[in-house]
């Protein structure tokens, strides 16, 4: 085939060659003919390109090489250029420079390194483009939950907004609504005021602003007026004006006062208080004292001036005035509040008629052990004379104090609180053959007493000690008054009876008696103290003789065998106590780490039955290990708290600290709320509980596009001008997700070819 | 004496009512025949606890202050745990205002004790369905009746000393079965549902049905004296006569632990509702808390110089104080804060306490003697002065339950039982999914599904119960050791302070070390000053008091009284 071609194409350039002179119609002639030639034979011809080249002869088949030897200048080009009138003067100058410019272009780089560099500036375009994915990636990594696939069309309700956006108006009967709504001018996309409501809203506004700006203006002329007015009046030095001017003043506030007591109370009040202050102000000063440098110029002078005794009588007047204390009409009120609160009755608990000699505990009077002590004085108190009284409980104090001292080295100091103790110094025959017995026992019971105080009462002592100094004799007595407590203790009615003098005075002077254990005592703070105060006066003799439905039941022979059996029982739990220390000893000592003794006798020394080894060897050989960390009991005399480690939990638990947290109690701080339905409200467990990836069933989930992200910027930039140009913002958003939808439905499309 | 306190960790109480004066007319008392939330909006209701206000929000652990040099990802992590328990927290504060019933308490006239009202006259003047929930069954036959409510507070299971055990559905009254086991009973218990019920009998624990029928005789479990059902465990703890505390797991019928207390004879039992920890009275005088996972004793206090009566365990969560009520020999009542183990305060009362219950609102019930003393405001920082209710019995008191959701106090004793009726007992809002009073049959079999479902295993019973929260310490420092040991260097350590070089020769040795010792000790610097303030606000307030004390209340304005 391809000689044919070429054999035919030199006919046709001899062809050409004869009959160009001829004229062109011969060879559009032979054109036609050979484009017929060539359809005939069905097979398409090669297409020739045309040619552009300059030459004389211009042929079909090949550039004529007319003309080679002489090659083309730039200034032969030039030449035209300069001639032309079309041709700026600016690339003509650039032409110009360029002609008269000598240097040789530089060698083209060789291969590696242009590769090199494009290999750099690839990179660079790559990493651009990749890191604006960076962003995204976070986000979506950081994200609670992801959706996909994303940017799905949000199925729930719309927001009334977005539907009217999107909503077009395609009837002809809301085609002449609208019409009619933009022809007054009302708002269609969002409901603010129409331009007409605006323009006499400015209107309003401006008059309101006069009326405003005159308002103003008068109460800075009055504002004005008024301060003159002060400047004048305070510019007179007339005494006796001020005065009177005072005067005048308050008369006017306590005439508006009264008033005020009527119409306004609450008013009245504050102003009460505000006196109250005012007084509070005065007694804390000086002021009218008399003490100060012109009060002393003048007591000078009083002796021979009148009218400056007069100013000093005036100004004792008025501190007098200023301290009297105000009446308040309510404390009548509080006084029959506090009489309803003394007769509060009391009656379950009362005490048993029967009185048990044997059981000091039986004589136990009402819910608390002590109350009694001060209900019967609480009105006695009330009645007696204090000033007299004072004296005389110092002298009981100290009457009682020796007797304390004597008793203590008699016998064994015991418990303030136990009963066992109160019967030793109540009646000290009834029980004194007991004692005997128990006597070692009591030892121990004293010792856990000190063991108790002293630790429950530590952290008050220290407080106490330190402010002790100057006030020293208020603490003594208050110590005194706890430790003699047991002397005054009644247990039963006769005994108060006996103790009615003693009991008296204490109760004045020492009204937050403990009664529980000396370790509850000091355990609890001061405060309750007081509680216990109130208690007292709630349990009045008079609570005694309440009717009641019933009474506690008499105790039968029967019961009383049984109960002196209990009493026994009870009472041979006193051992109860050492028992328990014991006990706690015991398990203190199991958890001492024992020390491991590592000492062979005999080597490198002597040996033999007796002999010990020697210092050096006993330090080097017995190992101690490192204490354990303080007991949880530490401070607590009467619990044993088990430091055994319980390894069942440790299975369930977490041993191994999570990625991003530093320490445990990060840890255990984000995991401290439970996330189950029985601790929290349904919502919360829903979104506590949220998968972190959500696909919808049976939806394609496509690789993230670059517009996905992009978009997502845009729109969320562009969310806030959404209220306000709501139509074409919406419509054209609308435009780009329609069309990228289409994108990706036709790409699913070819996915499913 | 076993004393029973019905009280769920799951519905948490921090409405402090006790302090609360609730004013109403003599006899207009409040029963709480509430349904309506729960109608409503069953699933609402289920909120971890009620608040006061949201000031009072329960606070779950404390929060986590970001470290100052912390890495992004943790600061993330800490904020989103932050954000999602406030959302918690707020949620279940307004989750609230679906908890609308309130209790009210008896009050008298002015001149009048609450405690001088008689059962009949409140019976009379409440409306007929209150009225009719005091009664007396007179069953003098059989002798004393030890008894126990359900947890939803429908049903009643009495068992008689001489063998009669009975179930009534004690609203309608209606008698569910009654027979008589011909054997000793010591104690019975429902379990965790009301279709099965366990009886100790003189020498094994029988389990029955609803019908009377026996179901299991478990020989493992010999001589129990008393009873106590763990309902989030489904374990069955008994205290034997032989010593022996045991725990049956009731779902799979398997003994999960056996302790032999080595205390003796064990009587006296309750449980610690918020921990599940078994609390044991002994004749020492002491009180032992037991958890099936350890065989000692986790805690062993000395309450009493007799012998331990009774015990009575609850939990208060919104005031984040757990309390215990003993009696003892020694006549005392003793209030313990079993947190810190310490007593709060202790009263004595004459007769003393055979037998104790805290109702779900806090009134505690004695029974001294012949007598049930109902006493108000025990549970706070004050000492009770005189009892609430009061109403004499014939016959001795062997048991003491409150009913669950209802104001009444169950009662039994040598004649029979008695149901009182005692304002102000019952937590007046339930949670319908955990204890629903009114629940269908249907409900019932969901909620028992939901339960084992949800059942906590008996390896999580100890003192701390957030203690599954933590992190294994031991296993921790273990582990950590050895990564140290094959990384060669401590990843969680800290990074040491690098200054930066400055130029101008402000980089020198002398002002580099002077930039390192600006930052050094920078985490201890803040603890030490921490405590240092503490410090000094502690002696300020002991001096503060220390002042008071001496001075008797004195201010230093008192010196220019006139």
């Amino acid at each position: 085939m391809a000689p044919d071609e070429e054999e035919l194409s030199i006919n046709e350039q001899a062809i050409s060659a004869s009959e160009d002179e001829e004229g062109s119609d011969d060879e559009r002639k032979h054109k036609k003919l050979l484009e017929a030639i060539g359809s005939m034979g069905g097979r398409k011809r090669k297409k020739q390109n045309e040619r552009s080249e300059a030459s004389v002869q211009v042929s079909e088949y090949f550039v004529n090489a007319e003309g080679t030897g002489d090659k083309v200048n730039l200034s032969d080009l030039l030449g035209t250029v300069e001639k032309t009138s079309g041709a700026s003067n600016k690339t003509k100058k650039q032409l110009r420079n360029l002609q008269s410019s000598k240097e040789t272009l530089e060698l083209p780089l060789n291969k590696q390194q242009t590769e090199k560099i494009q290999r750099g500036i690839a990179y660079e375009k790559t990493t651009a483009e990749v890191s604006c994915w960076k962003n995204i990636i976070l986000q979506n990594q950081k994200a609670e939950q992801m959706v996909f696939p994303l940017n799905q069309e949000s199925s729930g309700p719309k927001r009334v907004e977005q539907v009217v956006a999107g909503w077009k108006v395609q009837t002809p009967l809301e085609q002449e609504i609208f019409r009619l709504l933009h022809g007054s001018r009302q708002p269609v996309n969002d409901p603010v005021l129409t331009p007409v409501e605006e323009q006499s809203l400015k209107a309003m506004s401006l008059e309101e602003a006069k009326i405003r700006r005159a308002e103003l203006q008068k109460a800075r002329a009055l504002q004005s007026y008024y301060e003159a007015k002060a400047k004048r009046e305070k510019k007179i030095k007339s005494k006796k004006y001020h005065k009177v001017q005072n005067k005048a003043k308050r008369k006017d506030f306590l005439k508006q006062f009264d008033e005020m007591v009527k119409t306004n109370p609450e008013g009245a009040l504050e102003e009460l208080k505000k006196m109250e202050l005012s007084r509070m102000e005065e007694r804390m000063s000086l002021k009218h004292q008399n003490s100060g440098k012109w009060a002393k110029s003048k007591a000078i002078m009083a002796k021979y001036d009148d009218s400056a005794r007069k100013a000093m009588q005036e100004q004792l007047q008025m501190n007098k005035d200023l301290t009297q204390k105000m009446v308040v009409p309510s404390d009548d009120e509080h006084e029959s509040i506090e009489e309803g609160l003394e007769t509060v009755p009391d009656f379950v608990n009362d005490p048993e008629t029967v009185i048990d000699p044997v059981n000091p505990w039986m004589r136990g009077q009402l819910t608390h052990e002590e109350p009694e002590v001060s209900c019967v004085t609480a009105e006695e108190v009330q009645t007696a004379e204090e000033e007299n009284e004072e004296e005389e409980i110092i002298g009981e104090f100290e009457r009682k104090r020796k007797l304390r001292q004597a008793d203590e080295e008699d016998l064994i100091p015991t418990e303030e609180e136990q009963p066992a103790s109160e019967v030793v110094e109540e009646d000290v025959v009834e029980v004194s053959d007991k004692e005997e017995e128990d006597e070692d026992e009591e030892e121990d019971v004293s010792e856990f007493n000190t063991l108790f105080r002293l630790m429950r009462s530590e952290k008050t002592r220290e407080g106490s000690n330190q402010t002790r100094g100057g006030l020293n004799t208020a603490g003594e007595e208050d110590e005194e008054g706890l430790l003699s407590e047991g002397q005054i203790r009644v247990r039963s009615i006769e005994d108060l009876e006996v103790l009615d003098e003693v009991v008296e005075p204490r109760a004045i002077e020492e009204p937050s008696a403990p009664q529980t254990a000396a370790a509850e005592a000091t355990s609890e703070p001061p405060h309750k103290k007081k509680r216990e105060i109130n208690l007292k006066e709630v349990l009045t003799k008079e609570a005694k003789a309440v009717r009641l439905p019933f009474l506690p039941t008499v105790v039968d022979e029967e019961e009383r065998d049984e109960q002196i059996s209990i009493i026994k029982e009870a009472f041979a739990g006193d051992d109860v106590i050492s028992d328990f220390i014991k006990d706690k000893s015991r398990q203190e000592a199991a958890g001492r780490p024992a020390v491991v003794d590592l000492t062979l006798p005999g080597w490198g020394e002597w040996g033999g039955v007796g002999l010990k080894p020697p210092r050096w060897k006993r330090k080097r050989f017995r190992i101690k290990t490192a204490p354990p960390p303080p007991r949880q009991d530490q401070k607590l005399p009467d619990v044993i708290i088990s430091e055994k480690r319980t390894a069942s939990v440790a299975s369930h638990q977490v041993s191994q600290l999570p990625f991003p947290f530093q320490n445990t109690a990060q840890f255990e701080s984000s995991i401290r709320t439970p996330i189950g339905s029985t601790w929290n409200t349904q919502t919360v467990v829903k979104n506590m509980t949220k998968p972190k990836v959500v696909t919808k069933l049976g939806a394609i989930i496509e690789p993230m596009v670059k517009e996905d992200f992009i978009k997502s910027k845009t729109t969320a930039a562009g969310g806030k001008g959404a209220a306000i140009m709501l139509g074409e913002n919406r419509r054209a958003k609308e435009g780009t997700k329609r069309s990228a939808e289409k994108h990706r439905g036709r790409r699913s499309q070819k996915r499913k070819k | 004496m076993l004393v029973f306190g019905f009280w769920t960790t799951k519905i948490c109480n921090t409405r402090n009512c006790f302090n609360k004066i609730v004013l109403i007319a003599l006899f207009s008392l409040t029963f709480h025949c509430n349904g309506f939330a729960s109608i409503v909006c069953p699933d609402l209701k289920k909120i971890l606890t009620k608040f006061d206000s949201p000031s009072r929000w329960f606070m779950l652990g404390k929060k986590c202050k970001v470290p100052a040099g912390a890495r992004e990802r943790l600061k993330e992590a800490i904020a989103i745990s932050e954000a999602m328990s406030e959302h918690a927290q707020k949620q279940a504060a307004r989750y609230d205002l679906l908890l609308p019933e309130d209790a009210g308490f008896l009050e008298g006239d002015e001149d009048e004790d609450t405690n001088t009202i008689s059962q009949a006259d409140i019976a009379d003047a409440v409306d007929i369905t209150s009225g009719s929930k005091y009664f007396n069954l007179h069953l003098s036959q059989f002798g004393p009746y030890r008894l126990d409510y359900s947890r939803t507070g429908r049903n009643l299971l009495v068992g008689g000393k001489k063998g009669h055990v009975a179930c009534i559905d004690w609203q309608t009254k209606d008698l569910k079965c009654e027979m008589n086991v011909m054997e000793t009973v010591n104690d019975v218990k429902w379990l965790h549902t009301e279709a099965m019920f366990a009886v100790a009998q003189k020498r094994w624990l029988y389990i029955y049905d609803s019908k009377g029928v026996e179901l299991h005789c478990v020989k493992k479990f010999n001589d129990v004296l008393r009873m106590q059902f763990l309902p989030y465990h489904f374990l069955l703890a008994t205290a034997s006569a032989t010593g022996f505390l045991q725990y049956l797991d009731v779902s799979i019928g398997k003994e999960v632990a056996a302790i032999c207390t080595k205390m003796g004879r064990l009587d006296v039992m309750a449980q610690n509702p918020h921990n599940a920890v078994i609390h044991l009275g002994h004749p020492n005088g002491t009180v032992s808390l037991w958890s099936p996972n350890q065989k000692e004793s986790l805690v062993k206090m000395l309450c009493h110089r007799g012998a331990v009566r009774s015990l009575v365990g609850k939990d208060k969560i919104g005031d984040t104080a757990l309390y215990m009520v003993t009696s003892g020999l020694d006549r005392k009542l003793k209030v313990y804060d079993i947190r810190a183990f310490k007593p709060l305060h202790s009263c004595f009362l004459p007769a003393g306490a055979s037998c104790l219950s805290l109702s779900q609102r806090g009134l505690l019930s004695a029974a001294t003697g012949e007598i049930v003393q109902v006493y108000q405001n025990v549970l706070g920082s004050n000492p009770v002065s005189k009892p609430y209710m009061a109403h004499r019995l014939r016959g001795q008191i062997w048991g003491l339950a409150y009913c669950p959701f209802e104001d009444v106090l169950g009662i039994g004793h040598g004649e029979g039982f008695t149901s009182m009726i005692v304002p102000g007992a019952g937590e007046p809002n339930f949670d319908a999914l955990d204890t629903n009073p009114y629940r269908s049959h249907k409900q019932r079999q969901e909620w028992e599904v939901k339960a084992l479902l949800e059942k906590v295993q008996p390896e999580l019973i100890g003192l701390d119960p957030g203690q599954l929260s933590k992190v294994d310490q031991a296993s921790f420092e273990q582990r950590h050791k050895e990564q140290v040991e094959a990384l060669g260097f401590d990843p969680l350590a800290k990074d040491k302070f690098k200054p930066k070089t400055k130029k101008k020769g402000r980089s020198s040795a002398g002002a580099i070390e002077k930039r390192k010792r600006k930052v050094a000790h920078e985490d201890q610097r803040d603890e030490i000053r921490q405590s240092v303030q503490e410090r000094t606000e502690r002696e300020k307030e002991l001096k503060e008091k220390s002042n008071e004390k001496k001075l008797g209340n004195k201010s230093t304005l008192d010196r220019f009284r006139k």
